[in-house]
């Protein structure tokens, strides 16, 4: 029983730490299906997050917060666009860019509008995205396993938890049975032949980053809103570039993606939950080695054990008409 | 008189500095099919692509039924009855071919009615046109022939009277395009307009009504099929006078220099592509291997030149043995004197994006004129260069310009003079003239001759069956990896053809 305890505890902050990897990884799957690569999702995040913390300090709001942060992940998305459609850039350079623009200017922002140090202030319950309680958590508490699976590990997060639960089949209907599916996939494998068919590929892709900055900026409303209390400056801490390893890893389908976020989550739940104890056999594991595994599971696995990724095809290249 | 469907007026359109299209007018009677002709890069492609949309005339005007027209993108086109199958084909290589028919003309912003009202009528169209596809087939698992099919299909699902197809034939087996002919001969009867655009000469004489021929950006003429020739044609087309017919000397083979025994080779999936094969190419002559592509003729080249690793065989160059099986590599082979000119210039025989002369030395660059000591003597390769550049009339004449941006024929010159001048002793070439305009052709096949005349030994491949009969002193006919046949040069077309399907010897002696 103290086992099954431990064990829903762990879960429970899978969970947690699962979402923001979620959110980003399914803005990131908008993008890059149809065709622009996003390394800066990092960047967004933490603009965004920023912007979450910095509104619902000011107005008190969460809602408030919820808007600040997708406003400015969806500029900073759009900015992207005009770098890499518009003018035909390098995404990955428009992406580190983003990247080194929202790490810098969160924190002066942060310190010249509230001067702790590049944080926002520690917000009230109401500022924030508060655990919900679904009906009857408390009522079977005590039933055996069933009841905890219920209170503990499926009620009391955040409304953004939820949210980005039901986004997996919502991402998935978009791409699969909708006409701007088809098209996002398929302006992401050949644009060609979407221009040729009479679609406007800028276009496409223009709303195909904007779907990407309304995640990122759920994404770090949830860093700054419901995980915790407030921006610390680098909240991110490459939560970005796990979630783009998790796209990788799912080979850019939404199902995939959750359970690979999942996965990474655990990893880091678990990486918690054992530090300081040694575990049998192995003796005191390193938290660097486990913050680390992410990577390496992305990288073994990728290599031999689930087959090639095949990103889609025209991905990170700009498009421009023949000749 | 029959009616007009399109009328283009005063087009032109530049790209830079380059005049592409020069003050185009062009009529096209509605129900015919119009071949348009041209040497590559005479603006063909161009003048279609500025009817379809895809790009914008600089000038001019476009009318269509009669009716001035406004056609700034495909969009336009689709919406006035206007469908492309263009030479490179615009399909979604991981789609279905239902997904591909319908991208981007849906109708609704959900997929569940539109597929199903697409899958019915795609029924309709290729139960009417005889465009029999699978659509939920894959589009990367089809053969081109098919997908070029999808092509057609997604324009006529679009409502397109007025189709065009630019080079359509460029990549289809003989069957293949027969097969295709027969399709536009249908259309038309069921009132559609063709537009056909390709360099071959013979295609346009086979189908079109009319044919407008194109030179330079310029159009030079228009006239009715029936009362033109193909001499005339090649000759509008180049500008000059062209020998269609390749003159060449008895042969006097010597000894043999190339000699295959019992080769036998796997392509990457473990099929057998090349089944027992024996050959034997001597000095001074020119062996021709005919078939339909795809028949192990590629991987027969792959393996002798080192490419590829053979099963089981034995190779002689000029005496001496050849480890196919093992460590024989293309450099090695090279240094012996056998000169490879590959049937796939873009992807195998030129780094596209490098400058001419590296492209015209490359594959030999260990050779000390030129190395200077572990650099490369950039200035010897120049000169090297430039004077290929003259003896084969590269143009444009200049070592520096980026290899991509040479037409086919040209790239093709770049490639035959590297090879060609290295004095090999055996020459393998596969497709010399595959997308290579007629001046060129006529170049190239001259250039082969003068090599068999120097006592070179010279194994030729290619699915033009016309160029294997006027360039070979003998012809061998591969099948489904076999050699199935050998024939002199007086070979009928026909006793050939049969042997290429896989009919059996004793039947096509007959």
């Amino acid at each position: 029983m103290d086992f099954f305890h431990s064990l829903i505890l762990v879960l429970d902050s899978t969970v947690r730490l699962s979402i923001p990897l979620l959110l980003a990884a399914l803005a990131g799957l908008y993008s890059e299906r149809s065709g622009v690569f996003d390394i800066g999702l990092e960047g967004k995040m933490l603009a965004g997050a920023f912007a979450a913390g910095a509104a619902a300090a000011v107005t008190g709001s969460a809602w408030a917060g919820l808007g600040a942060a997708m406003l400015i992940s969806v500029f900073l998305a759009l900015v992207h666009g005009f770098a890499s459609i518009t003018n035909r850039g390098n995404q990955i350079v428009s992406g580190v860019a983003i990247n080194f623009i929202a790490a810098g200017s969160t924190i002066i922002l942060g310190q010249a509008w509230f001067r702790q140090g590049g944080r926002t202030p520690s917000l009230p319950g109401d500022a924030r995205f508060g655990a919900i309680e679904l009906p009857f958590a408390e009522a079977v508490r005590d039933v055996p396993i069933l009841g905890e699976i219920y209170s503990e590990l499926i009620s009391g997060h955040s409304l953004l938890t939820y949210a980005a639960f039901l986004l997996v089949p919502f991402t998935w209907w978009v791409l699969f049975r909708t006409r701007f599916g088809l098209r996002l996939r398929a302006v992401g494998e050949n644009p060609a032949a979407v221009d040729t068919a009479g679609v406007s590929v800028s276009w496409l892709r223009y709303r195909a980053v904007i779907c990407t900055g309304i995640l990122t900026g759920m994404a770090g409303t949830y860093l700054s809103l419901a995980q915790n209390a407030g921006f610390v400056k680098d909240m991110t801490a490459g939560r970005g570039f796990i979630a783009l390893a998790a796209l990788i890893f799912a080979k850019w389908k939404p199902v995939p993606v959750m359970f690979a976020c999942l996965l990474f989550g655990f990893l880091d739940a678990f990486a918690i939950r054992i530090q300081g104890t040694p575990l049998p056999l192995v003796g005191q594991v390193p938290v660097q080695f486990m913050q680390a595994l992410p990577y390496i599971l992305t990288v073994v696995l990728l290599a031999g054990f689930i087959g090639k990724a095949v990103p889609p095809r025209a991905g990170g290249v700009p498009y421009v008409k023949e000749r | 008189m029959a009616e007009t469907a399109i009328e283009l007026k005063g087009i032109s359109k530049s790209f830079g500095a380059v005049h592409a299209n020069r003050n185009i007018d062009l009529k096209i009677e509605a129900g015919t099919i119009h071949g348009i002709i041209g040497e590559n890069g005479a603006g063909k492609s161009t003048l279609m692509s500025i009817l379809y949309g895809f790009y914008q005339a600089d000038r001019g005007r476009i009318d269509v039924s009669g009716k001035k027209a406004a056609i700034n993108t495909p969009s336009d086109a689709i919406a006035l009855g206007i469908g492309m199958v263009h030479q490179h084909f615009m399909l979604v290589q991981n789609f279905s071919v239902l997904e591909n028919v319908i991208l981007g003309a849906e109708g609704e912003a959900l997929l569940n009615t539109s597929i199903a009202r697409a899958r019915s009528e795609l029924e309709r169209l290729e139960r009417d046109y005889g465009l029999e596809v699978d659509p939920d087939a894959i589009i990367e698992d089809l053969p081109v022939g098919l997908q070029q099919r999808v092509e057609i299909l997604k324009a006529l699902y679009r409502g397109a009277d007025i189709l065009i197809l630019d080079e359509p034939t460029g990549v289809l087996t003989p069957a293949e395009a027969d097969h295709l002919f027969r399709i536009l001969e249908q259309l038309k009867e069921e009132g559609k307009t063709i537009i056909l655009i390709t360099h071959k000469l013979r295609e346009i004489m086979a189908i079109t009504d009319n044919v407008s021929v194109m030179r330079q950006g310029t159009m030079v003429a228009t006239r009715k099929t029936a009362e033109t020739s193909v001499e005339e044609l090649a000759e509008l087309m180049v500008g000059r006078r062209v020998l269609l017919q390749v003159e060449k000397g008895e042969a006097s083979p010597g000894e043999v220099l190339l000699s295959v025994r019992n080769l036998t080779v796997k392509d990457s999936r473990g099929v057998t592509m090349v089944d027992n094969v024996s050959l034997d190419v001597r000095a001074g002559e020119i062996v021709g291997i005919a078939g339909v592509a795809g028949n192990g003729q590629s991987q027969l080249l792959d393996a002798i030149t080192g490419v590829r690793k053979a099963i089981s065989g034995t190779v002689t160059l000029d005496g001496e043995p050849v480890d196919l099986t093992g460590a024989a590599d293309p450099a090695d082979l090279r240094a012996r004197g056998m000169a490879h000119v590959p049937e796939d210039r873009h992807h195998v025989g030129l780094v596209l994006p490098f400058e001419e002369n590296e492209n015209a030395m490359l594959g030999y660059h260990r050779q000390a004129k030129y190395l200077n000591g572990p650099f490369l003597n950039i200035e010897a390769i120049r000169a090297d260069a430039r004077e290929k550049i003259e003896k084969y009339d590269i143009r444009p004449p200049d070592c520096r310009l980026k290899t991509a941006n040479f037409s086919g024929g040209n790239q093709q010159k770049i490639v035959l003079a590297r090879e060609m001048e290295q004095d090999p002793k055996v020459l393998i070439v596969g497709q010399p003239t595959r997308g290579v305009d007629v001046g060129a052709i006529e170049f190239i096949h001259k250039r082969l001759i003068d090599m068999r005349d120097q006592g070179k030994a010279v194994l030729l491949v290619s699915v033009e069956l016309d160029e294997i009969r006027s360039l070979s002193d003998r012809i061998l006919v591969m099948f489904a990896g076999r050699v199935v046949g050998e024939r002199g040069p007086e070979a009928s077309e026909g006793e050939l053809g049969l042997l290429m399907a896989g009919v059996e010897e004793k039947e096509a002696a007959e």
